[in-house]
């Protein structure tokens, strides 16, 4: 089939030139954002005061945020591999390689990961967990808190750093038996009828058990607890979808850049538009469910006028008064993330358009960027939040990260899973 | 209403395999296809018959666009200039409120307007009638209707159908359009037809 794929100097040069730029303003965060001195008080920070030195907060914000989002994206990739596995879907085996590549940087960001809520709880930085205070749970101390108290059993350190190691490690080693099991299919040679059953048999066994650990940790728990529980108070029923919706339109967009940069270098090929097309409705369809997450969950707050929900909202945007210090990007993610996919993604020649497949892409994830960190600024930052170097640095880090590791993996095996038995079907696919 | 007699050839395939490419043999030689009748969906056939992609697309999504200003202007209408309502203390004008009807209306306008394109564009409607080339479209011939003009020698383009591979050739003169009425009062019993 295809000589092995060798990465170009050019995606070497710009992996290596991104983890550089990440890693500076890392150490810049390390050395002038002071993330190892105490935090600033809760109120203080968000008091009058404009000397309050919020710069560790900003510090682990801005890699809370990141840590978040980059890891639940590529573990997107995995999942959109186990729920069409489970469906029998045959289409995308012509670029299942691409996701399998994507979900291999999971083990790396993952730890990354962990290693960020390990700090945040290690260092109590109360500022970015309120809940991490003890004072708030004792009875005595005038800080008690009879809400957060309520909580306790779920919001404590014990069980959010346990849970968060065996979520993280539950994608890690089912995400890692999956691809295993698609790379000895490499090996073992074509296989016959009764052989193929067995192995479609096996390969979907274990699709749906990531499936089951994929809904109660990402579709559920996991940003329950590592994004919600910054606004410990408030909470939403809609919050976990919202996340993943978030998370896997951006995987979406991330699988088709990849897509479309291999078939640049003449890679993939049974990848045709039709496989485009379908990666494309993914993009599009997502993006509108996601909206109609986000307008379910604003409209019911917003209908039902409860003080203790609408703080959400009102730190984004503010009150018809006083207008948030958020305003400005809260409506922005709502222009990146559904006016601009809805009608530009619409038209069947749109998602079938490589070029315009690619700038959407690229919009679109950073549209969720974008959603991610108003969804951890303002309860930690509050009006001191900034988007400049070092929000922008951080990022880069992540990504050279994932260019790497997914580099590494399409490297190192066939781009084409040419044993697996619904490849025919992706071959001759067509809308 | 009525499109007009006119000639047709009408030759009769039992295979996709000698279908596919017999219509791309008649289009080569420069026939022009009147219609090709299945009695299933068969994929691609319309690329191989060169017809141009359906604007029904276009027209769902200005249907849909209509539905949404239908139900804005609507709705921002009654509410903010007829009849302001205090509820629940909200605003008069309440987008947040209005946006499930606003898309529902969206949906309904375009759903609604689609099915009635549809219609409309297969020429389908209750007590309408079409001419039919041959009973067996519906059951197992895929059957290709070519239409005639001054120049075509009739028994030239049956001849090459046959040997593009057609199991039935006959010439027919049909309205093209549709009408409201009865079926031609020659029309046979299907059990009457040769080959039942």
């Amino acid at each position: 089939m295809n000589h092995q794929f060798e990465l170009p100097g050019s995606y070497k040069k710009w992996t290596y030139g991104l983890i550089i730029a990440g890693a500076v303003a890392l150490l810049y965060g390390l050395i002038f954002l002071h993330p190892f001195s105490a935090p600033a008080h809760h109120s203080a920070a968000a008091g009058h005061d404009g000397h309050a030195d919020v710069g560790g907060t900003r510090f682990w914000a801005v890699l809370l945020q990141n840590s978040v989002f980059w890891l639940l994206v590529v573990n997107a990739s995995m999942f959109f591999l186990c729920v069409t596995t489970m469906a029998m879907g045959g289409w995308q085996i012509a670029l299942r390689r691409v996701p399998e590549a994507i979900s291999s940087v999971v083990p790396i960001l993952g730890i990354i990961n962990f290693a960020v809520l390990v700090a945040l709880v290690a260092l109590h930085r109360t500022d970015i967990y309120h809940w991490l205070d003890t004072d708030l749970y004792e009875k005595s101390s005038p800080l008690f808190d009879k809400i957060l108290d309520g909580k306790k059993g779920f919001l404590n350190p014990t069980f959010f750093l346990v849970w968060s190691a065996l979520s993280i490690l539950g994608w890690w080693l089912l995400g890692k038996k999956m691809r295993s099991i698609s790379l000895k299919s490499d090996q073992d040679g074509p296989m016959d009828y009764e052989s193929g059953k067995k192995w479609i048999w096996k390969n979907t066994v274990w699709a749906s058990l990531y499936c089951v650990v994929f809904t109660l940790t990402v579709a559920s728990t996991i940003p329950w607890l590592w994004l919600m529980s910054i606004d410990a108070h408030w909470y939403s029923t809609m919050y976990s979808w919202y996340t993943f919706a978030s998370t896997f339109v951006s995987g979406m967009s991330l699988i088709a850049i990849f897509v479309v940069y291999l078939k640049n270098k003449g890679q993939l090929e049974y990848v045709t538009e039709e496989h485009l097309h379908d990666v494309g409705k993914f993009m599009f369809a997502f993006s509108v469910f996601w909206t109609y997450l986000w307008f379910s969950q604003y409209m019911l707050i917003w209908y039902s006028n409860q003080p203790e929900e609408t703080k959400y909202f009102v730190e984004r945007i503010g009150t018809a008064e006083k207008a948030g210090p958020y305003k400005g990007i809260f409506f922005l993610n709502l222009i990146l993330n559904f006016i601009c996919p809805l009608l530009i993604l619409m038209k069947r020649g749109a998602k079938r358009n490589w070029t315009l497949l690619t700038v959407m892409a690229v919009l679109i994830i950073f549209g969720h960027w974008v959603d991610l960190y108003q969804m951890v600024m303002p309860g930690t930052l509050h009006e001191n939040a900034q988007m400049s170097f070092f929000e922008f640095g951080v990022p880069c880090l992540f990504i050279g990260i994932i260019m790497w590791g997914a580099g590494k993996y399409l490297s190192s095996h066939s781009l084409t899973a040419k044993n697996h038995p619904f490849l025919k079907e992706s071959m001759i696919h067509h809308t | 209403m009525a499109g007009g007699i006119k000639k047709f050839v009408v030759a009769c395939f039992d295979d996709e395999k000698t279908l596919f490419p017999a219509v791309k043999n008649v289009r080569k030689q420069g026939y022009k296809i009147h219609d090709v009748y299945t009695p299933f969906p068969v994929h691609g056939l319309d690329h191989a018959m060169g017809i141009r992609e359906t604007s029904l697309h276009t027209a769902g999504f200005i249907y849909a666009i209509t539905g949404t200003t239908t139900a804005l202007t609507f709705i921002s209408w009654v509410l903010t200039k007829d009849w302001p309502l205090n509820i629940g203390g909200k605003p008069h004008f309440a987008l947040p409120a209005w946006i499930p009807i606003t898309f529902e209306l969206t949906v309904l306008f375009s759903a609604v307007g689609m099915v009635l394109t549809f219609c409309y564009l297969c020429n389908l409607a209750p007590f309408v009638k079409k001419h039919h080339f041959h009973p067996r479209a519906t059951d197992d011939l895929f059957v290709m209707a070519i239409e005639c003009t001054d120049k075509t020698n009739d028994a030239e383009v049956e001849g090459f159908l046959k040997s593009a591979g057609a199991v039935e050739t006959k010439i027919e003169s049909a309205e093209t359009g549709w009408w409201i009425g009865r079926y031609d009062r020659e029309q046979k019993l299907y059990k009457e037809e040769k080959g039942y």
